[in-house]
């Protein structure tokens, strides 16, 4: 096993999920690299008892009305769950279908729309799409619900070109309506009001009397299109696989300028963006086939550390360090409040148009509220991810010098590369107190302190905040 | 002109921005009026309702404080507030709002540019300070440091070190590792500045909460939270010349006649109460609050609410405003409809950002708000020296 092959098991992993152990990389770079990504992109159908635990420990979820726990549950996923990419897939049409709770104020409706990424989330477009047009909380989010043939609303078909699929500059006005015309019927069942029996999902429903049947111009294309012709159309539309593309290529390779921006600014790596486009139309619209082809593209392999994590991947990726959250703790109750804080709340994106990304996720307030965060997780002698680390340092023999300390810190977070002002501050850290010994209880719990201390500063380097 | 007020005090602007767009005409009501309730049959405010304000405008009911302000002579209503060919799309709009650039996308907001002309070398991490959850484009620019502060009341870094020999160390490694380098990449500086700035930004308002006291009782809702931390701070004299919040959830596409009214309803009482307080701490005259949104919404309603439109309004408020109605209220006669079904604008809001950097801040607005916009006179006088 080389290093690189290492190091690239550990791109892949903080990329398609929320990173991975020093003793997992130790397995996962003797296998082939295009292995890990096939049985990344394949993950086996979600189980049904998977969320027995969880209800297990907050059966309030079963009727809760906010988003709160659900969004702690996902984080919950995020860090156990042995197919990582689904959650990450769902947490990237999340961004990309920005849908929030705080219009409807409907929890019941909000959990299932996030379901149903994970579940369609590395399928075909069409399906995303369909499904998309049929969940309550999109439909009430956008206001489908009043788009009726007699009086159409054009939010949702607006948005489902802008910012769903093809982005502004390639369709009209008049595609807008006739897209909003086709979606006219596509609405909910009114779900059972939350009191007295708590909260119950709405379900799609589609009626006839209130759709508009005529003939539609749509693309340039005439019929009598209902919305999954129009999803058709826009699936095998050269836009959507641009859009589509650029959109992942910002998730997962590196950061590009914000959406709004996409209309007049080429892609901050043309070609790559042009391969996924390629596979998007190739495909048919076939999200697996477009990531399978994203993970084993060089441009992705090349792309270390360009990113900046946002908080999900931040929270996920604290708690793997540390070790915690191997099981629902009752700490799980804030999380959804303290994510707000650092900038994203889940399943409560500020609008339609999701969340700034990349450097945008970073200001005064964000950052401390990060960094305070995982802090707090890492300063703990006794979290398991501290004490593995101190067990590694100690397996090679009885002490171990700061330099020895320090370099197994950024192995474990990372392997995190660092400039040479971060690495001498954390070696004069770690010098203050001499070699760390192992020799006795004693020496060992003084030891893992400031394996944990390292550990913090770590996590609160310049570095750590990229992915 | 030196005309400061005459208590030495610099002008502070305070933003507060109506993200969704909200709908001006449902705001300050052309009540006496066929075309308005033709078009609005079932998303308008009846006649018997609004608080008058002349024989054809008068506030929603919901707006009630601030008529209060406005008949004390503290608020200029700006009418018509728009741009040509105004954006629909609520993240492009407000791109443009944030950077005054409707034809092309530019990293420089508004609010980032007056900062720096404030603070040329940043040499105060206070000097613009946004109180919510992110940074809005409009105070962020290449160089620029803008503080967010999410909760005022436990602001800092690595609070949780107990031992404070211990947090100070790590402060200190912390510090090294963020001072800036050469060479290391546009995000990593920006990175790197941020972290310097939090830090020195966070002694200072470690002092603020303990420092305030108030008769003022602001309501339990996110925006008079943020009035009252923008109260907080200003009070404790840290020297924030900028303050900016955003009040969420004005895209009322549906449900309009509820969900309209609560949002004015919050809003106003915040901005109220704020002016109240600031009175009670002397500390309002060198205070101008600019309230804007990023687009008007539809003349003709949609049946539960009103979508996307333009011609929107503004709001200057505070104690040295000349009180009033400014720029002309766009024509409701459907003849005059912009593209058949939107309201024209009547002044541009690049012309209202002017106003405010000119005329209170003392900042020559042309190249903050790219290019030279009509301007509105709502000032008495001003806290900025010549």
């Amino acid at each position: 096993m080389s290093t690189e092959q290492r190091r690239l098991a550990a791109h892949l992993m903080r990329r398609a999920g929320a990173g991975a152990s020093p003793a997992e990389l130790d397995e996962l770079a003797r296998r082939p690299y295009e292995e890990l990504v096939e049985e990344l992109i394949s993950p086996p159908a979600i189980p049904d008892e998977d969320d027995d635990l969880v209800f297990r420990y907050f059966p309030s979820l079963a009727n809760s009305d906010t988003p709160w726990l659900w969004s702690s549950r996902w984080i919950y996923w995020m860090v156990n769950s042995a197919s990582p990419l689904r959650e990450k897939m769902a947490l990237f049409w999340h961004h990309v279908f920005a849908t929030a709770w705080f219009k409807s104020e409907h929890g019941p409706s909000v959990a299932p729309h996030i379901e149903m990424f994970r579940r369609f989330g590395l399928g075909n477009m069409r399906a995303i799409l369909t499904e998309l047009s049929r969940d309550p909380a999109m439909i009430y989010w956008l206001d489908n619900c009043e788009n009726l043939s007699s009086a159409p609303n054009e939010n949702y078909g607006r948005e489902l070109l802008e910012l769903f699929s093809m982005g502004v500059g390639n369709y009209g006005e008049d595609d807008i309506k006739a897209a909003a015309y086709a979606f006219t019927g596509w609405t909910f069942e009114q779900p059972i009001p939350l009191y007295p029996h708590g909260g119950y999902p709405s379900r799609f429903k589609y009626v006839p009397e209130l759709h508009d049947d005529s003939e539609k111009t749509f693309l340039g294309r005439t019929g009598r299109w209902n919305g999954e012709d129009i999803i058709n159309i826009i699936v095998q539309q050269p836009a959507t696989g641009r859009f589509i593309g650029r959109h992942l290529y910002n998730f997962f390779v590196a950061d590009e300028p914000g959406v709004s921006a996409w209309s007049v600014q080429e892609p901050r790596d043309p070609d790559a963006v042009g391969r996924l486009q390629s596979m998007f139309l190739e495909s048919n619209g076939n999200i697996q086939s477009v990531m399978r082809e994203l993970f084993n593209s060089d441009f992705f392999k090349a792309a270390r550390y360009e990113r900046v994590k946002c908080p999900a991947e931040w929270v996920a990726g604290a708690y793997r360090l540390s070790g915690k959250l191997g099981l629902p703790e009752p700490e799980m109750w804030s999380l959804h409040m303290q994510m707000g804080a650092m900038g994203q709340s889940l399943m409560d994106p500020p609008s339609v148009e999701g969340w700034h990304t990349g450097k945008e996720w970073i200001d005064g307030g964000t950052l401390m509220e990060r960094i305070n965060f995982a802090s707090k997780l890492v300063s703990d002698p006794a979290a398991p991810g501290v004490q593995a680390l101190t067990s590694r340092i100690a397996a090679d023999g009885g002490s171990a010098s700061p330099a020895d300390l320090v370099e197994a810190a950024l192995d474990y977070a990372g392997p995190l590369t660092v400039s040479e002002a971060t690495r001498d501050a954390l070696l004069d850290a770690a010098r203050a107190d001499g070699d760390l010994a192992f020799d006795s209880d004693e020496s060992r719990e003084a030891s893992a302190k400031r394996v944990a201390q390292t550990l913090r500063l770590v996590i609160a380097s310049p570095e750590y905040q990229f992915a | 002109m030196s005309s400061n007020g005459g208590n030495g005090k610099d002008p502070v602007l305070v933003v507060v921005q109506l993200s969704g767009g909200n709908d001006f005409m449902n705001t300050l009501v052309p009540y006496n009026e066929g075309h308005y309730y033709d078009a609005r049959p079932l998303v308008n405010i009846p006649q018997d309702e609004v608080l008058p304000i002349s024989d054809t405008l008068g506030f929603n009911p919901a707006g009630s404080r601030l008529k209060e302000l406005f008949d004390n002579g503290d608020v200029a209503v700006i009418q018509g507030v728009g741009y040509p060919n105004s954006s629909r799309s609520h993240f492009r709009g407000m791109d443009i709002l944030h950077t005054c650039e409707p034809d092309r996308i530019s990293t420089e907001g508004w609010v980032a540019k007056l900062t720096q002309r404030l603070d040329p070398h940043s040499e105060q991490p206070l000097t613009a300070v946004n109180i919510g959850r992110g940074l809005p484009r409009a105070m962020v620019a290449p160089g620029v440091t803008a503080t967010s502060v999410g909760d005022l009341d436990s602001y800092g870094l690595m609070t949780d070190i107990e031992l404070e020999e211990e947090r100070n160390r790590d402060l200190e490694i912390f510090k090294r590792m963020y001072t800036p380098a050469v060479g290391a990449g546009l995000v990593m500086d920006y990175l790197r500045q941020t972290g310097i700035d939090s830090l020195a930004g966070a002694d200072i308002l470690a002092t603020v909460p303990g420092a305030y006291e108030s008769s003022v009782e602001y309501g339990s809702n996110p925006i008079a939270k943020a009035l009252r931390d923008v109260a907080r701070i200003h009070t404790a004299g840290v020297g924030t010349r900028i303050f900016y919040t955003n009040h969420i959830g004005w895209d009322t596409h549906s449900h309009q006649p509820q969900q309209h009214p609560t949002l004015l309803r919050d809003v106003t009482s915040a901005l109220a109460d704020f002016m109240t307080d600031l009175r009670e701490h002397d500390a309002a005259e060198e205070v101008a609050i600019l309230v804007f949104t990023e687009f008007g919404r539809r003349m003709k309603d949609n049946g539960s609410g009103t979508d996307h439109g333009s011609g929107g309004g503004a709001f200057i408020i505070g104690d040295l405003v000349e009180g009033g109605l400014y720029a002309e209220y766009p024509s409701r006669d459907p003849k005059e409809w912009l593209n058949g079904e939107d309201l024209k604008h009547t002044i541009d809001f690049r012309g209202i950002y002017g106003t405010m950097l000119e005329q209170w801040m003392g900042v020559k607005p042309e190249e903050i708000v790219v290019g030279d916009f009509e301007q509105v006179r709502p000032f008495k006088r001003t806290m900025a020296a010549a």
